[in-house]
């Protein structure tokens, strides 16, 4: 179970309360995780990544396991303990006053 | 007994506030998407509980949230906005050409006649419909790819398609602005358009009368006389008496005539109103007294409305589609600031009160008047 969180305005947006809960298919990269949660909360669709070109949007990061994985290919793999549930993956809108 | 729904956007949420129809005691509910900026909300002239809004932030991009009960609940709708074809380049700020770009959606026009019907003025500036409620959206892309569609260029706030004008009595008929393009008119709608800016003159471009490059900030028509169109621009009010095809000043004695929004009375077609406001440099009114101006002659001759507003120490703008009408007999006329106030003068005018204040920066404004 892969272990999301999303920052405030997209747990409203997906009226979820705390981390997400994912079942992610092996192997489990960057790109199968957004795909899955995506998936599963098709609202989120377009706020994280473009929708045609699926680029990160550019306020958003990936981090996990204190590194940052937002430059990161799609297709790598994530951390051990984040594949087993020990460390989330976090979804995060980059710092920005207003 | 009638009522009163104003829909309110906000840099950081949407409020709806009711009221009977003497509009004396008022009910703010909200925020309703708290932290989001909430470019505009309009309800369906055809179904009033069916209301759009266009929610947004840098981070997270665009959404459309779709009620169906007036308010009370919400549901996200369709976000792609993908422009038809190859984008294209319009002009950037330095002069070179710049890709068609999408970032957010700065107006919701539903259609008169099906709740399901429903237009998006977007930047970089376009024009989509919506069919089916708000799921899907195509673009009406004779607009964008118009020959003059290279030399459009960003205002200050970038390059937004911000009013959307139906016409009632023709549905064929789409009047739409863009800053700092200028304003188009569709006949077969929205299939093919023309520019619209014969007798507009800007100091800002280099030529002061050309044909595209000017900063419409906002067009109004009543209803019962669609040919009729009134126009704030970046500096100068204006009047065009066919849809369009020339516009003439009408700036009379205003103490400026830079402004954003401009209103038409709902019952009395000559009747307009303006918020002037110092410069574009210095985006509050002038004297720092908030004055509403009236026209009851369709432009040149215009009063000062005062009565309840703040006349002294006030510095806030009232951007361009802050200001709104209802349609009761004694017409209502509603506008917010980005002080985070909302006034409202319930005869047609004359006194203003505060109906709510203290809310983020009011970015919009909307009435419905229900039965």
């Amino acid at each position: 179970m892969i272990r999301v969180m999303l920052p405030a305005h997209l747990r409203m947006l997906a009226r979820v309360r705390g981390e997400v809960e994912l079942e992610v298919a092996a192997p489990i990269t960057l790109q199968a995780v957004l795909d899955t949660l995506e998936a599963q909360y098709p609202v989120l669709r377009g706020a994280i990544r473009d929708h045609t070109t699926l680029q990160r949007r550019p306020f958003v990061r990936f981090f996990a396991c204190e590194e940052d994985l937002s430059h990161e290919p799609y297709d790598t793999i994530l951390p051990d303990p984040v594949i087993r549930g020990v460390e989330p993956f976090l979804i995060i809108g980059a710092m920005a006053g207003g | 007994m009638s009522s009163v729904r104003v829909l309110v956007g906000t840099r950081k949420g949407a409020f709806i506030l009711s009221s009977d129809e003497q509009r004396r005691q008022w009910d703010v509910s909200g925020p309703h998407f708290g932290g989001w900026e909430i470019y505009h909300m309009k309800g369906s002239p055809a179904d009033p509980n069916r209301l759009y809004a266009s929610q947004s932030t840098g981070w997270f991009g665009q959404i459309i949230q779709r009620s169906d009960d007036g308010g009370k609940t919400w549901a996200p709708v369709g976000n792609q906005f993908s422009y038809d074809g190859i984008p294209g380049t319009h002009q950037w700020y330095d002069g070179t050409q710049h890709p068609w770009e999408f970032t957010r959606v700065w107006h919701l026009e539903p259609s008169f006649d099906d709740p399901d019907t429903v237009y998006a003025g977007v930047e970089d500036a376009a024009l989509f419909r919506s069919s089916d409620g708000g799921q899907t959206w195509h673009e009406l892309s004779g607009l964008r790819t118009h020959t003059s569609g290279p030399l459009w260029q960003p205002g200050a706030g970038g390059m937004c398609l911000h009013t959307i004008v139906l016409d009632r009595t023709n549905p064929q008929r789409i009047v739409v602005a863009i800053s700092a393009a200028g304003a188009f008119r569709s006949d077969d709608g929205g299939t093919t358009w023309q520019p619209i800016n014969r007798g507009l003159r800007s100091g800002e471009i280099p030529d002061q009368d050309a044909e595209v490059g000017h900063c419409v900030h906002c067009v109004a028509m009543h209803p019962s006389r669609p040919d009729v169109l009134y126009m704030q621009k970046h500096w100068d009010v204006m009047r065009s008496d066919n849809a369009g095809e020339q516009w003439y000043e009408v700036s009379g004695n205003l103490p400026s005539d830079f402004g954003f929004p401009i209103a038409v009375h709902a019952h009395e077609p000559e009747t307009i109103y303006v918020v002037p406001i110092k410069s574009d440099s210095e985006h509050f009114p002038p004297d720092a007294r908030l004055r509403v101006y009236r026209s009851r002659t369709g432009g040149h001759e215009w009063e000062a409305l005062t009565n309840g507003l703040p006349q002294e120490n006030c510095y806030v703008n009232i951007l361009r589609d802050a200001m709104a009408v209802d349609t009761l007999d004694q017409c209502g006329i509603y506008f917010g600031t980005t002080g985070g106030q909302v006034y409202a003068s319930a005869d047609g005018g004359d006194s203003w009160q505060a109906i709510v204040q203290n809310l983020p920066a009011v970015l919009s404004v909307e009435v419905q008047t229900l039965p």
